[in-house]
């Protein structure tokens, strides 16, 4: 019965759905006020039968209804609590149940705090997000449907994925969720300031915050994906360029263009149009990404069980999506560029570098990705493009961009007076390179271009990126404060130094090593060494495993005791790795059990990765720069909002 | 700068950065991007040589062979029509068994045996790559000969 009410509430939904789709807009068409008023109420009406369907489909993971197929699929009854609650979103069908219910909730966030937005724009925006909220909830109700029966329904259930019992997994994709569907209101803002026709500096400001946190929470899920990637999955790896971590990175990359155009374009007037474009891309691109997880056409170690009709079903409304926007942007965007100059010497000029880089990147990922689908449809061969062809191309605009940063942060708008390297950003030049040329051979004993490149880029940043806070704290009382959103420029850029100082330091000083242990026996590995005391036997809830017990030392002192696991799962009968990994502020020791090679012998892999932990935080601080950004004073101003530099 | 020239900049810069990055690109993926080769055409002489490629197909039973306590293996790749031996050294993937779909990297050595430097077996035990899956639908039902034994057919060449 409760599945059945949650199936029903879905359709309410969609009937809610429509009518925010199509009463808004042209409520909005004949600046009729009533039909524009429709948009909130709609909204929220879909907001609650969304969430009593979701709340259905968790009920029965909870009571382990296994009349439900996709719970029997994805739950058993000795699933902790915990991941019962976490399976609703461990499948497919679920999971767009998952993406449609934050759609709504964004919609819903947007409804109520626009109020400083004219009602027709308003209508507009919540009238393309219902007809976006359409196209899901179709597609939830026709090809994904969470609340299908069994006939005969099983005794107990078939278990959630291994590897995705687990607390980093449980949260990764819920906040990639809200990062994707949070491009969604950029893009229902492009389309609604192109159907108005016009693009007030007020509607830009208003959208930047709402783009902001779409990016922040794509940058987090990101993060911990990675996070989950390097301890879960046993490899030590902390990214594959898999075709689905490419499709979450795509509108990523998109996503910061779009934060530094939306800069311009409320500042200056200028970039409207490509600020247009950005948006619709970063939408698109996360519409692409759900598209190549959902039908399985790209190998990937994220590919759900495949279903055409589905991956038909995304194509064609990717296709619509796709094409009414690019049909509006041809046909509107084009009155919407003001002709305001600036110089080549300014702060526009750094902007417009940036996004050319992040676009060319960006396009980068999207060819390495599509590509052994472009030479299989046309019959060249089969291919797969791995990471060495990522780490190389995907360098080439990422090196120029990096350093770029550090002097843009420091020109002003328009016309920039005075030179570009002044004495202010020397003193970050020189400590940079002659720290990244010595910090390599002096702490590791070995020095590099690549490394050093890598460290220069990095220190340039982080040291570019402090002198402003710095500056505003020296300041003397009462004289002007550094703005939120300068502090958090300044904090995502520094991010992104810490995070290039993890990527270079782990790639050039990695150590991964591969061998046979017997219990009681000793090897060194990176100036530490590490002893297989005992194997035994563990139990799980629903798995047992084989522990090894491995003690650390270095230089004869006692560092920790780790211990890998190999599990089996009792219901699906997987091996699964859990990796033991010691962890310090500046290095990591991974150690994974292989197989068991005879007797007591099994095969380890044991792994020395320094300032691994600076990639994830790293993101974590780009994250945090831009919360602190959200928070400016002139994200919350009225129509009338002062002006600030 | 006037804004018809800033357009020109822009749609400048667009143009040289892309053309830069298409020519690296290709550059680049010259050695970098792998082919993935079937075990029969490995057994035609149809494969890259002397540089890494993809072969993929079912590690076929009983023919998994490791020295006790070493980290040395092999075993044989079949895509139901031919068998190719494959030797590796190191930790396998947890998924990785008998009767199951596998990919492998590496390089044919010039006894025919196939020297993996990584093995992938998928995460979910129902998921096969799609090249694997295609590769074996070709030959189902049909004999399996070895490249090993050097049977007619399937004999190295």
């Amino acid at each position: 019965m409760i599945p059945e009410i949650g199936h029903f509430a879905l359709i309410l939904a969609l009937a809610l759905a429509i009518l925010q789709g199509v009463l808004p807009m042209i409520g909005a068409h004949r600046n009729n006020v009533a039909m524009m008023s429709t948009a909130r109420t709609a909204a929220v009406g879909q907001l609650v039968f969304v969430i009593i369907s979701y709340a259905c489909l968790t009920w029965a993971f909870l009571q382990s209804d296994f009349s439900v197929a996709y719970v029997a699929n994805h739950s058993q009854l000795a699933l902790p609590t915990m991941y019962k609650v976490a399976a609703v979103w461990g499948g497919h069908e679920g999971s767009v149940l998952l993406w449609i219910l934050l759609l709504v909730g964004w919609t819903v966030a947007v409804g109520r705090y626009s109020r400083s937005l004219p009602d027709s724009f308003v209508a507009r925006v919540i009238s393309v997000l219902g007809l976006l909220s359409v196209g899901f909830l179709l597609f939830a109700l026709l090809t994904s449907n969470p609340f299908d029966r069994l006939a005969n329904p099983p005794a107990d259930g078939a278990d959630l994925n291994p590897l995705l019992q687990d607390p980093g997994m449980a949260i990764h994709p819920p906040m990639l969720y809200v990062g994707y569907v949070g491009f969604s209101v950029a893009f229902a803002f492009a389309i609604a300031a192109m159907i108005s026709g016009k693009l007030d500096r007020e509607w830009i400001r208003w959208t930047r915050p709402w783009t902001t946190m779409a990016w922040i929470f794509l940058t987090c899920g990101i993060a911990l994906g990675s996070w989950w990637a390097y301890y879960e999955l046993g490899w030590g790896g902390w990214w594959f360029w898999d075709p689905v971590e490419n499709a979450s990175f795509m509108p990523w990359l998109i996503g910061t263009a779009l934060i530094h155009s939306l800069a311009v374009a409320e500042k200056r007037g200028l970039f409207k149009s490509w600020t247009l474009m950005l948006a619709i891309a970063a939408f698109s691109l996360s519409l692409l990404g759900t598209f190549l997880v959902r039908s399985g056409i790209i190998v990937s170690v994220h590919a759900f069980a495949t279903d055409p009709s589905r991956g038909i079903f995304i194509l064609s409304f990717l296709g619509i999506v796709v094409l009414s926007a690019l049909l509006l942007f041809a046909w509107r965007a084009p009155s919407l560029d003001s002709d305001a100059g600036f110089s080549p010497n300014s702060r526009e000029t750094f902007l417009l570098l940036n996004n050319v880089l992040l676009v060319v990147a960006t396009i980068v990922v999207f060819y390495g990705t599509l590509a052994p689908l472009l030479y299989e449809v046309l019959d060249i061969g089969k291919i797969s493009v791995g990471a060495p062809w990522f780490n190389k191309v995907f360098l080439l605009p990422m090196l120029p961009l990096v350093f770029l940063i550090g002097i843009g942060m420091h020109t002003t708008w328009r016309s920039h007076k005075g030179s570009l390297l002044t004495t202010r950003l020397l003193i970050p030049a020189i400590v940079s390179i002659v720290l990244g040329v010595l910090i390599p051979g002096v702490l590791y004993g070995r020095f590099g271009v690549m490394v050093s490149v890598g460290l220069i880029a990095a220190l340039w940043v982080i040291s570019t990126s402090i002198i402003e806070p710095l500056r505003s704290w020296r300041r003397a009382e009462g004289a002007a404060r550094i703005t939120p959103a300068v502090l958090g420029m300044s904090v995502a850029h520094m991010g992104v130094g810490f995070f290039i100082l993890g990527v270079t330091m782990v790639s050039a000083f990695n150590v991964e090593t591969d061998m046979a242990m017997r219990a009681g026996e000793t090897v060194e590995v990176a100036d530490h060494t590490f002893e297989l005391r005992e194997l035994r036997e563990v139990q799980g809830p629903n798995y047992s495993a084989i522990e090894g017990v491995i003690d650390i030392r270095k230089d004869g002192d006692y560092v920790a005791e780790v211990r890998p696991q190999k599990r089996q799962y009792l219901v699906q009968k997987n091996w699964m790795t859990e990796a033991g990994i010691e962890v310090h502020w500046n290095k990591d020791l991974f150690i994974a059990l292989g197989e068991q090679l005879g007797n007591d012998t099994w095969s380890v892999r044991i792994q020395y990765k320094p300032m691994i932990r600076f990639i994830w935080f790293g993101a974590l601080v780009m994250a945090l720069g831009g919360l602190i950004a959200v928070t400016d004073r002139r994200y919350r101003s009225t129509a009338t909002g002062a002006e600030t530099t | 700068m006037r804004p018809r020239q800033q357009r020109m900049l822009a749609v400048g810069l667009v143009v040289v950065g892309v053309a830069i990055a298409t020519g690296l690109t290709l550059q680049a993926m010259k050695d970098s991007m792998m082919f993935f080769v079937s075990v029969t055409e490995v057994s035609e002489g149809k494969y890259p040589d002397n540089r890494n490629f993809r072969v993929g197909g079912l590690v076929k039973d009983g023919s998994v062979n490791r020295e006790e306590g070493s980290l040395e293996m092999t075993f044989l790749v079949t895509d139901l029509r031919c068998d190719l031996p494959v030797s590796y050294t190191g930790v396998l993937p947890d998924l990785f068994r008998e009767g199951q779909g596998v990919v492998a990297h590496g390089q044919l050595a010039a006894d025919g045996v196939f020297i993996a430097d990584e093995i992938l077996a998928k995460h979910d035990e129902n998921y096969m790559a799609p090249e694997v899956a295609d590769s074996l639908a070709e030959h189902v039902g049909e004999q399996t000969a070895s490249l090993a034994d050097g049977s007619s057919e399937c004999s190295p060449q």
